[in-house]
């Protein structure tokens, strides 16, 4: 009944820990607070160095205080916590560095977006159309023309790409598929323009030159927006597990009405989201409209007859040919970009509750 | 006479245009049939004849791939038939064969002839998804229709496929059929909320009354076990030994026991090595394969000496 001898036990719960601490690691840990002390004490830095250089600007000093924020952490914690912390320790100091890069210039554009169009902003803006108005009149006939015109691509393209889409992941089989998949890709990369151009060419064919309609501007968008929605949609279906569609086989149902009532319920949820995601990507189109809707001040309501108005095409206009009061014009068009922020995010927003709404678990 | 009104039903199906028609007249003329079988279901529960299933020189293809080489089996009315083997020896191709799920696999094909009741399912002229309304399906995974209660996953079948149908009898077969699966005292309070919310036994059980609700002749279960513990396991192999009684059934099995325990007919399929088509090795009554197999292989596999 010897005890052990005490040094011995203190040797094996002194290796345990070690063991436990980590290899390399000298048993400390770096306070809770250091990453924050690391980044602030780097910007410090930074920021004199700069300016004593006479270099000062916010954004240099926010790039290189990343860096060498990540030095430091790395440095600080190396002695104390080991050099496998100290790496984990860089690493994620720079991905949240890249993450807080990516994230700069959107809110640098929010904020500029919303301090130069909040002054422009009224109930004139929503309310009144600039028809033979010199220096004040609204947005309202470029919001009503924006949502018409866009109405209309939308109607246009979900049909024709959740169609095809469906095509191509349920039906479409070997080299058919396969050239599709291809020209879809293509579809995806053509100008803005080129598609404006042609809704104008196609409707200069039977109306002749000259003809500006809300119509032939949804065209042009839905030979931008179909690609998107097809490429959404196809990966939104391919995800839907086959063992739902045998399932429905096997009760006896035809293939038509597996996908109408198994394979689209399942993916409804995703295919909104597609759909949100691309009307935000046309919504705020300049270009084609410009060749296909015109420049019109009033309100037009019929996408079928005459020109349309649209805030990305109003907003360009405002701030290309200013009125008397030029800048009661420009606080115009940054509220027009505003405007078009705002229903963008709305958009976002509604797809947002409708896949948290319908989403299902899929396994 | 009975194999005429099959053909009947297959044709019927498959004329297109007017399926949506003619399937309620199946089922105007199903009511009745299923009506009375119900009642005969609570006095003599054997009444009930299904179907029987033959298999006549069954070569599988995927592709180039020849999967199952030269099966003839019968899989016999109101009998459970279970099909064990190794992995990878094509039984649940086979299976998936009997009710044309085979050919859903892209490139996959199928020789030889497999009878309903003396009609052959791959002949010209003949829907496969009608096959699939005669002969249904449990798979491996639970797979309820995750947007649906458990309610409409019961009704799936008739809502697709039945055209319109009044709601009271809707009720009726919903409830015959999950009592069926002897999963109704379990969700009787619960018939609106989500099928995915059920535990995996009461998910299968769930996909079972699915599969009954459309009153097929034959059941179909690719190890429908397989991913449950114990306790469901026994569940539904005692709901397997219950419905014999109306279905036809042949069910693919790893589970050796669950072979022995559940079974009339056992056929047990093999493969001399990998890349070879599977074979039937041998059919017989459960308790024979079980204890005097015919075969040397058979003797092995079911003993535990294989491989």
């Amino acid at each position: 009944m010897t005890p052990p001898p005490a040094d011995a036990a203190a040797l094996s719960t002194g290796s345990t820990r070690a063991l436990l601490a980590g290899e390399g690691s000298h048993g400390g840990t770096l306070p809770g607070w250091a990453p924050w002390a690391a980044f602030v004490g780097a910007l410090a830095v930074c920021g004199l160095l700069e300016t004593a250089l006479g270099w000062f600007t916010i954004a240099l000093m926010l790039v290189f205080g990343a860096l060498v924020a990540i030095l430091a952490i790395y440095a600080w914690s190396r002695p104390v916590e080991g050099a496998r912390r100290a790496k984990d320790r860089a690493v994620t100091m720079a991905i949240v560095a890249a993450f807080g890069v990516s994230m700069a210039p959107l809110i640098s554009l929010l904020y500029e977006v919303i301090k130069r169009g909040a002054h422009g902003i009224s109930w004139e803006f929503f309310t009144s159309d600039s028809r033979g108005v010199v220096g004040g009149g609204g947005a309202e006939h470029a919001i009503v023309g924006t949502l018409v015109i866009t109405a209309c691509a939308v109607a246009i393209s979900v049909p024709i790409g959740i169609m095809a889409a469906i095509y191509m992941n349920e039906y479409g089989r070997g080299p058919l598929r396969r050239a599709l998949t291809f020209f879809v890709d293509v579809m995806t990369g053509i100008p803005s323009i080129v598609a404006g151009l042609f809704a104008y060419a196609l409707f200069e064919l039977f109306f002749g030159p000259g003809i500006r309609m809300g119509i032939m501007g949804s065209i042009a968008l839905s030979v931008l927006m179909i690609p998107i929605v097809i490429r959404s949609a196809e990966e939104v279906l391919k995800i839907v597990p086959q063992h739902l569609r045998e399932a429905s086989y096997a009760l006896g149902t035809p293939k038509w009405k597996t996908i109408v009532k198994v394979v689209l319920p399942t993916a409804f949820a995703g295919l909104v989201t597609g759909v949100m995601i691309a009307t935000a990507r046309i919504i705020g189109e300049t270009a084609p409209l410009l060749v296909t809707t015109g420049v019109v001040d009033s309100l037009n309501a019929n996408p079928f007859q005459g020109r349309m108005q649209n805030l990305a095409v109003y907003a360009y206009n405002e701030y290309r040919s200013p009125g008397v009061m030029k800048q009661a014009s420009y606080d115009r068009a940054w509220a027009a970009a505003l405007t078009l922020i705002a229903i963008v995010m709305i958009l976002n927003v509604i797809a947002r509750l409708v896949y948290r709404r319908y989403k299902t678990e899929i396994r | 006479m009975e194999g005429r009104k099959l053909r009947d039903m297959f044709g019927s199906a498959s004329k297109p245009g007017t399926e949506a028609e003619e399937g309620r007249n199946t089922m105007s003329q199903a009511g009745p049939v299923t009506e009375t079988s119900s009642q005969s279901r609570g006095a003599a529960a054997a009444a009930r004849r299904a179907k029987t299933l033959e298999a006549k020189e069954v070569n599988l293809y995927y592709g180039d791939f020849h999967a199952v080489e030269d099966v003839s089996m019968t899989i016999e009315p109101n009998k459970v038939t279970a099909l064990i083997g190794s992995s990878g020896c094509g039984k649940t191709t086979f299976l998936r064969s009997l009710n044309r799920m085979h050919e859903l696999t892209p490139g996959a094909s199928v020789k030889g002839s497999i009878q309903l009741d003396g009609e052959d399912v791959y002949s010209a002229g003949v829907d496969p998804v009608a096959v699939r309304r005669l002969v249904g399906m449990v798979f491996q995974q639970p797979n309820p229709f995750p947007t649906m209660s458990i309610y409409d996953n019961v009704a799936a079948g008739l809502d697709f496929n039945a055209g319109k149908i009044r709601k009271a009898d809707k009720d009726e077969i919903v409830e015959r059929s999950l009592r069926g699966a002897h999963l109704w005292d379990e969700v009787k309070d619960r018939l609106g909320r989500p099928g995915s919310g059920l535990s995996g036994g009461q998910q299968q059980r769930l996909c079972i009354a699915r599969a009954t609700a459309v009153s097929p002749e034959v059941l179909l279960m690719d190890e429908p076990c397989s991913a449950l513990d114990p306790v469901a396991t026994l569940a539904i192999e005692d709901l397997i030994g219950e419905l014999k009684k109306e279905y036809t059934i042949a069910i693919v099995t790893h589970n050796m026991q669950q072979a022995a325990r559940a079974s009339d007919n056992t056929a047990f399929f093999n493969l001399d090595e990998s890349g070879k088509p599977g074979h039937l090795v041998e059919i017989g009554a459960t308790e024979d394969i079980f204890t005097k197999p015919k075969q040397k292989e058979t003797e092995d596999y079911v003993s535990g000496r294989f491989g």
